[in-house]
């Protein structure tokens, strides 16, 4: 944790984005904006999950606006990043803290593997250099060892981590540990979830029980729904959020590993289709590396303009 | 998984039979993008060989159904050159459209693109303990699959299998593994906190050869590829073990990441197989094309849900399926299969195909309906299914209640034939008749009557696939509208 917090995020940034920031150097060095250079900005916009919807609009406004001008490499990086921005701006939401909640229930939800559990630690550690009081708790209840993760978590973070034995009921779980950090009067409440599969309902049911016996115990719990995205993931994030949103209620997202190749450029055809907030970025696995999302840093990164 | 139904291939890689031959339910898998094609292709009949321009705008619809699908950019466009160099001046059939010409070169390319026939085996020739290397990034599966691979060999190849996680970096995963290999009744390496990947790495093959296991299944942390610290310490480990297999394990729902990701592992390690995880998503997958033109390595296995049990030998022609937009409907006909006898099986394939469907045939389905398990299940399968499976589910509970199938049956068992062929005459009088003769209400009369309006008039839709669009909308636009998105109080199926 030597490098500041700018300099972090913008290697985890950049890292991402180097590929694309290459190509479209080497494609727009001082060259006219014709047919020919927008069909490779538009495949550039692919190449980085925009899908070839949004890709194509983006590209279109291009040329309504710049068609035929001789442009550089930066500025049609600019240009671009500022459309991109403008497309991001909507959705840059900071995460915030009710603080006359006691507590802020906060569940956690995805499919397997995103970065939930972890991206519970990254909070954890944030409230406590905030000297906001966290409990987290493990919902997860079904896969092999997750419990025991989180309860790394706690070491590593000083948050109380509150589990019951393997394959418990989540909702009960939950219900328990709203109970508890009420009565502690915690701020903060983190529920980790199993990872699920959109499709399954079942499982969704399941996220729906949870939700259910929390509201028996405070009407307005759980007062924040999280989607934990990995940004590896490419169209197929927008069904997830389309199911999630429709069975949970979802108020926001958390875009994960964007300190990868990976672009994250589904995250434009997001906030596109579903105008939900977009509240932090992960950038790495340790503690430190969870980023408020910064939309002209992101759009600015995304297409690797400097 | 014992086939049911002869694969896709098999029809479509003698050049000389008809494409509208849909003898096969794998073939059916094609007809949305023939359908779209044939569009494209109206007003060109029969010219005899195909031109470059006739090809062009077929192509731009491949193109964004693969991209759509997730199939990496510079992968699409060698696998367009590819179709194009083979569709130019190809003969059109007499028996055949340009459409369904171009469709099935599609095909063709995409199945020997996925790695052509029959799965490849996991590579077990070598000395044991036989090491296998599991690497991929974060969160894509690894740490399961190895317990499912554990479960495989030990319970299919009687093999002694030892599993071992070098994973020092994800808090508590040398316990999770340690706790599927014994849900898996396989054995795993003793976890000594402070040791080092690369120690752990000996330590794991020492013991298998001490205690003669046949083989040492070796998990790793999840690593970017750009990470060359973690690169080139899974490059040390893959040097001191030699594996027999390193295998790259990768989530289907990976967008176009996919490239610089294979290439980056492939590079550094020397892929020897895919395992594509995940499956029982509604991902079109098309990383798997992505990953295999980039490593050139076979995709071995399929993921396909969280249980120990759930991996499967990859079957090129039901992701190419996926890819092209209708879902692994092999997958979903054998799902059917193990439960029904085959022929009850085909002929509900045959009518699914063709759209021609009475009441007669959706009380032989409701039949196999119940037999197979809750029809959401079955959805599924499909890409795009997911919500309305959610639709269906929030109204029909968690799964279809069999008795509700049963009463629907005995519904229709109490009509005339007549009244099954042509259910429109079905008014209040001989609903009540029904009723009564079944032992329902005129409501579930009512209630199947809109049913199978609802399941009459997704079939004509399947029909009209080409022009919907479906390819981009997958199978939500087959549903009736009011199933569509928004809105609770839905019926149950
Ligand atoms: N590189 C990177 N890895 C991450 C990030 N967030 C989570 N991970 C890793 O992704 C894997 C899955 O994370 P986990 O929190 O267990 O996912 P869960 O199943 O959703 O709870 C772990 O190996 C994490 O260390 C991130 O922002 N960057
Ligand atoms: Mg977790």
């Amino acid at each position: 944790m030597a490098l500041g917090f700018l300099s972090r995020l913008k290697q985890g940034l950049s890292r991402s984005t180097a590929k694309i920031s290459e190509s479209i150097g080497a494609v727009f060095v001082k060259r006219k904006l014709d047919d020919e250079a927008l069909a490779d900005l538009e495949d550039l916009l692919v190449a980085a999950d925009l899908g070839t919807t949004v890709a194509a609009r983006v590209v279109e406004e291009f040329r309504s606006s710049r068609f035929g001008k001789e442009v550089t490499d930066d500025e049609v990086k600019q240009a671009l990043a500022a459309e991109l921005a403008k497309i991001l701006e909507p959705v840059a939401q900071p995460f915030v803290l009710d603080r006359s909640l006691k507590p802020h229930v906060v569940l956690m939800v995805g499919v397997n593997g995103t970065g939930k559990t972890t991206t519970i630690g990254k909070l954890a550690q944030q409230y406590r250099e905030q000297g906001v009081r966290a409990i987290m708790v493990a919902c997860d209840t079904f896969r092999a060892a997750a419990v025991e993760q989180l309860q790394v978590w706690g070491q590593r973070t000083g948050a109380p981590v509150i589990s019951g034995p393997a394959n418990t009921d989540p909702a009960g779980l939950a219900f328990d540990a709203l109970t508890r950090a009420k009565a502690e009067r915690a701020d903060v409440l983190l529920i980790d979830t199993a990872g699920r599969l959109h499709n399954k309902s079942a499982l969704m049911e399941e996220l729906q029980k949870i939700i259910r016996v929390l509201k028996k115990q405070d009407e307005t719990a759980p007062h924040s729904i999280l989607l934990v995205l990995d940004a590896t993931t490419g169209q197929n994030a927008l069904n997830q959020v389309d199911v999630f949103k429709e069975m949970v209620n979802i108020t926001g997202l958390i875009v994960t590993k964007l300190d990868g190749s990976a672009r994250g450029g589904i995250v434009v055809a997001l906030a596109e289709e579903f105008a939900l907030p977009v509240h932090f970025v992960g950038v790495g696995e340790q503690a430190g590396d969870l980023r408020p999302f910064d939309p002209a840093e992101y759009a600015r990164g995304l297409v690797g303009a400097a | 998984m014992q086939r049911a139904f002869p694969p896709v291939r098999e029809c479509s890689r003698t050049g000389a039979q008809p494409l509208d031959a849909t003898a096969t339910l794998g073939f059916t898998v094609f007809d949305a993008l023939t359908n779209k094609l044939s569009g494209v292709f109206d007003g060109l009949r029969r010219r005899g060989a195909l031109s470059e321009i006739d090809v062009a705008e077929a192509l731009r619809e491949v193109r964004l159904a693969l991209l759509d699908a997730d199939v990496a950019l510079p992968v699409v466009k060698d696998f367009i050159a590819k179709v194009k160099e083979r569709s130019v001046g190809a003969e059109v059939l007499d028996s055949v459209s340009p459409g369904q010409q171009v469709v099935k070169i599609v095909h063709d390319v995409m199945i020997e693109a996925l790695g052509g026939a029959g799965a490849v085996p996991i590579n077990l020739n070598a000395v044991a303990p036989v090491p296998i290397l599991m690497v991929g990034l974060q969160g894509s599966g690894k740490t399961t699959t190895s317990g499912k691979l554990g479960l495989r060999f030990a319970q299919r190849l009687k093999k002694k299998v030892l599993l071992a996680s070098l994973d020092v970096q994800r808090p508590a995963a040398q316990l999770q593994l340690q706790q599927l290999a014994e849900r898996a009744g396989v054995a795993s390496l003793p976890i000594i906190p402070g040791q080092t990947p690369l120690e752990i790495a000996r330590r794991a093959m020492e013991t298998g050869r001490r205690e003669v296991f046949d083989i040492v299944i070796l998990d790793t942390a999840g690593r970017l590829s750009i990470n060359q610290e973690l690169m080139d310490e899974v490059r040390a480990i893959r040097a001191e073990t030699n594996p027999a297999e390193t295998l790259l394990v990768v989530d289907a729902m990976t967008g176009q990441d996919a490239v610089q990701t294979a290439r980056a592992f492939n590079e550094a390690l020397g892929i020897t197989g895919i395992v594509l995880t995940r499956m029982d998503g509604d991902a079109r997958g098309g990383a798997a094309l992505s990953m295999r033109a980039v490593t050139g390595a076979p995709i071995k296995l399929t993921g396909s849900g969280e249980k120990l049990d759930a991996l499967e030998d990859f079957h090129p022609e039901r992701v190419a399926g996926r890819i092209l937009g209708m879902g692994d409907v092999v997958g979903l006909v054998e799902k059917a299969a193990e439960t029904l006898d085959q022929e009850e099986a085909e002929r509900l394939a045959k009518k699914m195909a063709k759209g021609t469907f009475d009441l007669e045939d959706y009380a032989a389905q409701l039949k196999q309906i119940s037999k197979m398990g809750s029809m959401s299940s079955i959805l599924g399968m499909l890409p795009g299914a997911g919500k309305i499976q959610q639709q269906l589910e929030a109204a029909g509970g968690a799964n279809i209640d069999k008795k509700v199938l049963g009463r629907q049956a005995a519904i229709i068992s109490s009509m005339t034939r007549k009244e099954r062929a042509i259910p429109d005459i079905i008014k209040a009088s001989r609903k009540k008749r029904i009723a009564a003769g079944s032992g329902t209400t005129v409501q579930e009369v009512n209630k199947l009557l809109k049913n199978f309006d609802d399941m009459s008039e997704m079939m004509k839709r399947m029909k009209k696939l080409g022009q919907k669009g479906l390819m981009r909308q997958g199978l939500s636009a087959l549903m009736p509208k009011g199933m569509q998105g928004g809105g609770g109080g839905r019926r149950p199926f």
